[in-house]
């Protein structure tokens, strides 16, 4: 079961993680101002730990994280996120222990459901986020942890 | 024992039922993140620059590929692809898919099979060949293997295959049936298809060419059988060299009946 | 330029799935060749889709999308005969875009 400490410190993670990502531009201050570079070239885990910034990331039910529980090769890997909640604005896809944390990022409009399927590389075992941005500020995710093997011979 | 112990082993009983039942086998959760690819498989790029290259006038002749014999006459495709390696008589041989597409480039269009013979895999014509192969794989999709023994060469072919099968040899006295000459077998997390019979639909002979997700490549079946003999620290006995047809035909022929899901997806 | 997109649109009911493959290597830049020296970053950057000419999709890939990537969304509407089209630009400023019916 898990403890309301380490929800918070869990919701922290992924605040620090957006905050390194440059999606709270107006708090966080030294980002850069183009949001696709900055967001896809994050790369140390230790900004996990940076203070929170911007609306705090909340675990949520109502967000859906989908991928296999073991991936055969890291290669390849197929993940997916969607929710049913009215007032999405964005989705995004995260590697935890990626060297670039941001996989994907899905713009939500009235003409599309918030529901996207792509396959990511994951560089070792590692939990998968599904994060939606919403219209009205909250950040709501779901997480998943998958195991990346490197089967056969190797080769 | 006091009440309070009963309750415990009682709650630890029904806990560990639980967990029993939620667990999954690592080839169960495998079979699933397989299943979550296997429609929309990277293959389908490599199949489509195939057809396109199969109609396309190329090589010194600057011809098609569109009287290129598969074995079923000259243009046939559909269903050519589970009935090699079979002999030919034009070329008097036992030749596979590739084998066989390098007598048609050549006759047909000019290009210098020798010289493609030694370009490395993923380049130049042999890029040619793993789309071509992919393509002429998937128009014997959901067909069942049919391969030929009529002919004595064919049988001949058979029989150097299943010895080349059984050869051991190299640093570490490895032969193919090593890891596939017995059901059961396992190699990290892949299940090891017993390739001395028969192991059913869409495995072994049946799922290559496959497009391999680890390197994101296509690869024919004479890649695939070359680096077996790589992976157990032989040199390469060549492409299209006689023992890996042989070979084809071992495991093919053991393979009739099972369905062809080629090309596959693999890891 | 590169080889082309296979897009798959199936209507049903009140929207239309689309799955598109997208040949291209999704270099990390993290990868070095044979000799040692770093492969440089190659990748789809941002993949746009429009239903009958109406931009529906707006993403963002980074280089740890997989190589010959996959995406699946759902449009909401759409019927049989209409027209998807699907663009995306890479990191080097190239550009590919393929049309498929909807089924």
């Amino acid at each position: 079961m898990t403890t309301r400490r380490q929800l918070l410190s869990q919701s922290a993670q992924v605040a620090a993680m957006l905050t390194t990502l440059g999606f709270f531009p107006e708090r966080a201050k030294a980002q850069a101002a183009n949001f696709n570079a900055a967001a896809f070239e994050a790369k140390s885990m230790p900004d996990l730990m940076k203070a929170l910034n911007g609306a705090q990331p909340v675990e949520s039910k109502d967000i859906t994280v989908t991928g296999p529980d073991i991936a055969e090769n890291g290669a390849v890997v197929p993940v997916g996120a969607s929710t049913a909640l009215p007032g999405v604005k964005r989705m995004l896809l995260l590697v935890e222990k990626n060297p670039s944390m941001l996989s994907a990022v899905f713009d939500v409009s009235d003409a599309i459901e918030a529901n996207f399927s792509t396959r990511v590389k994951m560089g070792q075992s590692s939990n998968v986020y599904a994060v939606a941005m919403m219209a009205d500020g909250r950040v709501l995710y779901a997480t998943k942890e998958i195991k990346v093997t490197l089967g056969g011979c190797g080769g | 024992m006091t009440m309070r112990t009963l309750s415990a082993l009682v709650a630890i009983a029904m806990l560990s039922g639980a967990a029993l039942a939620q667990q999954k086998t690592a080839a169960e959760a495998i079979a699933e993140y397989r299943a979550m690819m296997a429609d929309d498989n990277p293959a389908e790029l490599f199949e489509a620059k195939g057809e396109d290259l199969w109609k396309q006038k190329r090589g010194p002749r600057n011809a098609t590929l569109a009287q290129c014999n598969l074995g079923k006459g000259p243009g046939v495709v559909k269903g050519a692809f589970v009935e090699l390696p079979r002999w030919f008589q034009d070329t008097g041989k036992v030749q596979d898919l590739e084998s066989r597409l390098l007598t048609c480039m050549e006759t047909l269009q000019g290009f210098d099979a020798s010289k493609i013979i030694h370009t490395p895999f993923g380049t130049g014509e042999q890029s040619t060949i793993e789309s071509l192969v992919a393509w002429i794989a998937s128009e014997s999709r959901g067909m069942r293997l049919n391969i030929p023994q009529s002919h004595p060469q064919e049988k001949i072919s058979y029989e150097i295959g299943k010895r080349a099968f059984f050869y051991r040899a190299g640093p570490y006295d490895f032969s193919c049936a090593s890891c596939h000459g017995q059901p059961g077998k396992r190699i990290r997390l892949q299940d090891l298809p017993d390739l001395t019979g028969n192991p059913g639909d869409g495995v072994g002979f049946a799922a290559w060419p496959a497009y391999r997700v680890s390197s994101g490549e296509l690869w024919g079946m004479q890649r695939r059988l070359n680096d077996c003999f790589r992976q157990q620290r032989f040199p390469y006995p060549g492409y299209t060299s006689e023992v890996i047809i042989a070979l084809s035909s071992y495991m093919g022929v053991n393979s009739n009946g099972s369905v062809s899901v080629a090309p596959a997806l693999k890891r | 330029m590169a080889d082309p997109m296979r897009i798959r649109a199936q209507a049903s009911a009140e929207k239309t799935t689309v799955r598109v493959l997208m040949a291209h290597e999704m270099e990390t830049g993290f990868r070095k060749d044979a000799s040692g020296k770093i492969i440089p970053a190659w990748y789809i950057q941002e993949v746009t889709a429009q239903l009958n000419g109406k931009v529906v999709l707006s993403a963002q890939f980074g280089p740890s999308v997989a190589k010959n990537p996959f995406l699946q969304f759902t449009v909401k509407g759409g019927k049989a005969g209409d027209k998807i089209t699907v663009s995306w630009t890479d990191s080097k400023g190239d550009k590919r875009s393929d049309e498929a019916t909807v089924s």
